[in-house]
């Protein structure tokens, strides 16, 4: 099921959440809508769900058009950061709501939740309540309870952002998995470049209530449209007027074309990979990557004046 | 130490406060056997009063929570001009002393009040009869169930009823599956004070209900009249058996909480 926003602004009080929003998510995708914090990626996931009324624009669900439409005639899921549990009722209870306000028959809603509960592996703790959970379980049975009506789009809401590391990892790989299993269309919101990297087939990147640039990771990871862009979905360096990724730099003791001259502040090895942080000619910051290999053949040291060339650089035009 | 004396000096406060007036009551009922209390209370009037305070409860009780969880609702869910003012209203009756409120609606529907002549012309008695007990009790009883539910409603935030509204649910399944299942606690002690308040209120009654022993004359009012006539042992029998309707109506709730939320 394609979900489409066609120019939605959203404002509150003076804030403009939202200006001038278009998108496009194609139907069975995994989409993530990455930004900053206050980038209005919520506002927008709230508008798509209709907890939230734009003020103007609209929200196409599979061709149909849902602006007007209630969150509860959307027919989609929707996972909270603090996972919404429903307190005063069981795990088996949760999962069961969507279907039970439904008003589907009793053999149906044992199956389906029973289904789902082995699904998000929950199934030995159907008769808890959310309190007797750990933050991945009880975010797991709120995904469980999203899918329980077969909703027509899945959307999540900084799913993992109240979780610890470790566990935020193993979800991350567990819901890139759910999606190939269930293959429900799915946005989530996230701030965080590597997880939206990682789990997501689309990404669209937004700042200050625009959409900066949607695509493909690798896409917006080599050819970002802007500096923010550039800036937000992996590190880089500003030599002159234009930026490089550390990887995309090359050090050398000769000066090639190009080169600009650097002194070593720092070598950190990080197992295949090092990292050497320099401070050019006018004292700016430059960061390369190079391999352990690279490093012994140059024999770099801290101290050592090098040169430094860009392999790969981009200019955008200022904005 | 400090952890004992504090523990004494909580106690000590709650015997002298409360416990003993209360085993003076007891003790002064009984003091010359069952049959002067029993007296007292099998009196057709003392029935009366009960029957009438009980009627009055019965129907103050359930507006006052109804409203009181609308009233929460609006303030904590809602966005409107005069919420300040709303939010402010519903404490009057806390701010008021009782015998003020029985005067505004004496002046309210009394023969010389705003309704008074147009409610006289129309046949409809308020003063001096149950209607004005009634609207005494539930506008002193008013605050209680809305000033427990509010705090409740903003610890728990609205995500869990916008997760039942992405579920399909709408705005009456929400409110009876998601929304009074989580406020259940306070709405039980809103009415817990309700009741309390509206067995015992005194001041506004006695303005507005005009003390017609056997007609308008309520438990508490009853106490007074007992009193007045020196049947000392009448008005304790009358105090303690509404002493007891209060004690009665915690000790239900406290046994119907269960134990997963005490956890």
């Amino acid at each position: 099921m394609s979900i489409e926003v066609r120019n939605v602004s959203k404002r509150f009080g003076s804030f403009t959440a939202l200006d001038d929003v278009s998108l496009e998510v194609e139907g069975g995708s995994l989409t993530a809508l990455l930004g900053p914090s206050g980038s209005g990626k919520s506002t927008l996931l709230r508008i798509i769900a209709g907890l939230e009324e734009p003020d103007s624009g609209d929200v196409l669900i599979s061709g149909e058009l849902a602006t007007a439409l209630r969150p509860q005639k959307r027919n989609v899921g929707f996972v909270f950061q603090h996972y919404a549990a429903f307190k005063h009722m069981t795990v088996w209870d949760n999962v069961a709501f969507g279907l039970s306000v439904r008003k589907r028959p009793k053999a149906e809603i044992r199956d389906r939740v029973d289904r789902l509960l082995q699904l998000v592996q929950l199934e030995a703790f159907g008769h808890r309540y959310p309190a007797q959970l750990s933050g991945g379980q009880r975010q797991r049975m709120a995904l469980a309870r999203a899918l329980a009506p077969e909703p027509r789009v899945l959307l999540l809401d900084e799913p993992f952002g109240a979780l610890d590391a470790r566990v935020r990892a193993e979800l991350r790989e567990w819901l890139r998995h759910l999606h190939e299993e269930v293959h429900v269309t799915t946005i989530f919101v996230t701030h965080d470049q590597e997880e939206a990297m990682d789990v997501a087939d689309q990404i669209v990147v937004l700042n200050a209530g625009r959409v900066e640039q949607a695509g493909a990771p690798a896409s917006l990871y080599d050819e970002p449209r802007t500096e923010f862009v550039m800036r937000f979905v992996g590190e880089v360096n500003r030599i002159g007027g234009s930026f490089v990724r550390p990887h995309d730099l090359d050090i050398g003791h000769e000066p090639l074309d190009g080169a600009v001259e650097a002194m070593i502040d720092r070598i950190s090895r990080l197992g295949f990979e090092t990292r050497v942080e320099l401070s050019g000619a006018d004292g700016e910051p430059i960061i390369v990557q190079i391999t352990r290999d690279q490093l012994e053949e140059l024999e770099l040291e801290r101290g050592q004046i090098v040169w430094v060339t860009p392999a790969r650089e981009r200019v955008f035009a200022a904005s | 130490m400090a952890k004992r004396s504090l523990r004494s000096v909580a106690l000590g406060y709650l015997v002298v406060i409360l416990v003993g007036p209360l085993g003076i009551v007891f003790w002064r009922t009984f003091q010359h056997g069952l049959a002067p209390a029993w007296n007292a209370l099998s009196a057709h009037d003392t029935i009366h009063a009960f029957e009438l305070t009980l009627i009055i409860s019965a129907i103050a009780v359930p507006i006052n929570t109804v409203f009181g969880i609308v009233c929460a609702l609006a303030i904590v869910r809602r966005e409107f001009p005069a919420k300040g003012l709303l939010n402010a209203f519903i404490d009057l009756p806390l701010a008021l002393s009782p015998v003020v409120v029985g005067l505004a609606l004496f002046l309210l529907y009394g023969r010389q009040g705003w309704l008074g002549p147009w409610l006289t012309a129309h046949g409809i008695r308020v003063l001096f009869a149950v209607p004005a007990i009634v609207i005494a009790t539930i506008f002193v009883s008013l605050p209680f169930v809305a000033r427990e539910v509010v705090p409740t409603l903003r610890e728990i935030g609205d995500e869990q009823e916008q997760a039942a509204r992405t579920l399909g649910a709408g705005g009456w399944q929400t409110f009876w599956r998601i929304t009074l299942p989580s406020i259940r606690w306070a709405v039980t002690y809103g009415v817990i004070l309700t009741t309390a308040r509206s067995l015992g209120e005194y001041g506004a009654v006695a303005v507005v209900s005009g003390r017609i022993q056997g007609v308008t004359e309520t438990a508490t009012l009853r106490v007074q009249q007992r009193y007045e006539s020196f049947d000392l042992a009448g008005a304790y029998a009358i105090s303690i058996v509404l002493a007891l309707l209060a004690v009665g109506v915690l000790l239900a709730m406290t046994l119907i909480r269960p134990q997963e939320e005490t956890a």
